[in-house]
């Protein structure tokens, strides 16, 4: 399956492209609008500040085709990426976000922040964090979370066909590829069955 | 609940790792990628390279080793060594890197480690601080331990972190190469100093030693004794849990 991974200059894109090549997907890296509507699946990576990497994204002038995108095939967002899923971020100055799952973007409360390291989630397993803010959303669209110093972090986030990953997949080992895995074919299965 | 981690650290040389671990049935002892995914099997939380090479080619040496391994294992990877410029970050970033480790450099140029969190992002900025305790003082050196500075190990930490790093590698100068335990001092005046991760280094003799530093700090780099087969990144794992440290266990296994 080809994955259109978008290129609006935050962060380090290649090693998420290594790991999805590591799987057996096809990796654009990409802010052509053609290759991302001729892609299976969007994947929106993302290291840094909010409110930049909301203005970088709408200087590529993709986020309405984005936003229509998710309505037709699976959308994955990891870290700042994730986060971007959602509607506003109170990182530095107060942003709106692409607004696809309801839910707002939140500094930590830990006194030891950023939460950086190997945490747990889903099945006992670890995957590894680096952030100092998180979603707080209906539980509804939480499938799988963390717990730092007592607060409640969610790791995994779905709605339709939009998922988002606080932690990076591409640096939690071969557990974190399994989940890159599972993501992988549950597009396949979206590419085949239709929708 | 967050682990805390153990990260093996490995010399390169020309490309080549130096001090290998022979006891391994690796089909080639000094090839980083094979070593590396020796250490990943075995639940290395992140892996270091350091660039010892001397030559004027280390630096693309260097980025070929990097992008050989960032291709085959999936954990942290940080390099340290040589760096010299905010290109030379970026170019070990693009070809894999996930941190960049600065020592000299960030002494020289403080100010250079406020444009690298900037450009690249606070979590990929280490700050390795190698500190000898001398008439009382812990003592910030540079140069591979070769040149003393003036300053004070605790400021040098407040001022490092203020400008922008993601974590602290710490050396024990006093300690390094003696293998009878971190010094456990300068850790807890760390800790009690700065809120980012911390990683211990020099000292480390025995798995005790490493449950020692962990009860204190975030991380513990390994070299001699994981390459002079004193212990294992397992067994190591299994005496730190035993001590209710948390720690990471791998379940999943790579196909």
């Amino acid at each position: 399956m080809r994955v259109a991974v978008i290129d609006y200059g935050m962060g380090n894109v290649f090693n998420v492209e290594r790991a999805l090549q590591a799987i057996g997907c096809y990796v654009t890296i990409t802010n052509d609008p053609l290759e991302i509507e001729a892609a299976d699946a969007i994947l929106l990576p993302g290291v840094g500040a909010f409110p930049q990497a909301m203005q970088s994204l709408s200087e590529t002038g993709l986020i309405p085709l984005l936003k229509r995108s998710t309505q037709e095939k699976p959308f994955l967002g990891i870290c700042l990426g994730m986060q971007l899923l959602f509607e506003s971020s109170t990182e530095g100055i107060p942003t709106e976000g692409l607004g696809l799952i309801e839910g707002r973007v939140e500094r930590m409360r830990a006194k030891r922040l950023p939460h950086v390291g190997w945490n747990s989630i889903l099945r006992d397993e670890d995957v590894y964090f680096v952030h100092s803010y998180h979603v707080v959303t209906d539980p509804v669209h939480v499938i799988a979370s963390a717990d730092y110093m007592g607060e409640e972090v969610p790791a995994i986030v779905q709605k339709g066909l939009v998922t988002g990953m606080q932690f990076h997949p591409e640096k939690s080992g071969a557990f974190g590829l399994s989940l890159l895995k599972e993501w992988k074919e549950a597009v396949e299965r979206e590419i085949t069955t239709g929708h | 609940m967050l682990k805390r981690r153990i990260i093996p650290c490995l010399d390169v040389k020309d490309g080549r790792v130096v001090k290998g671990i022979e006891f391994v049935a690796l089909r080639d002892i000094g090839d980083p990628v094979e070593i590396a995914k020796y250490y990943d099997a075995s639940g290395a939380d992140e892996l270091v390279f350091l660039d010892i090479t001397a030559s004027t080619e280390r630096r693309q040496t260097m980025l070929d080793v990097v992008s050989a391994v960032a291709r085959k294992v999936f954990i942290p990877l940080t390099v340290g060594g040589g760096i010299r410029s905010l290109e030379d970050i970026s170019s070990l970033l693009k070809a894999g890197a996930d941190k960049v480790s600065l020592n000299t450099l960030a002494v020289e140029s403080p100010d250079l480690i406020k444009r690298a969190a900037e450009r690249f992002g606070s979590q990929c900025i280490v700050i390795a601080i190698d500190v000898k305790f001398e008439d009382g003082e812990y003592i910030v050196y540079t140069y591979g331990g070769k040149n003393r500075t003036e300053l004070r190990a605790v400021d040098w930490a407040k001022q490092v972190t203020e400008l922008g790093a993601g974590e602290l590698l710490v050396t024990s100068m006093n300690q390094d190469g003696k293998q009878n335990g971190y010094d456990l001092t300068i850790l807890e005046l760390l800790r009690e100093a700065v809120d980012i991760p911390i990683i211990a280094s020099g000292g480390a003799g025995n798995a005790n030693h490493v449950v020692d530093a962990l009860e204190k700090v975030d991380a513990a780099l390994l070299a001699s004794i994981l390459h002079d087969r004193k212990t294992t990144v397992e067994e190591v794992k299994h005496v730190c849990s035993e001590h209710n440290l948390p720690m990471r266990f791998v379940t999943t296994q790579t196909d």
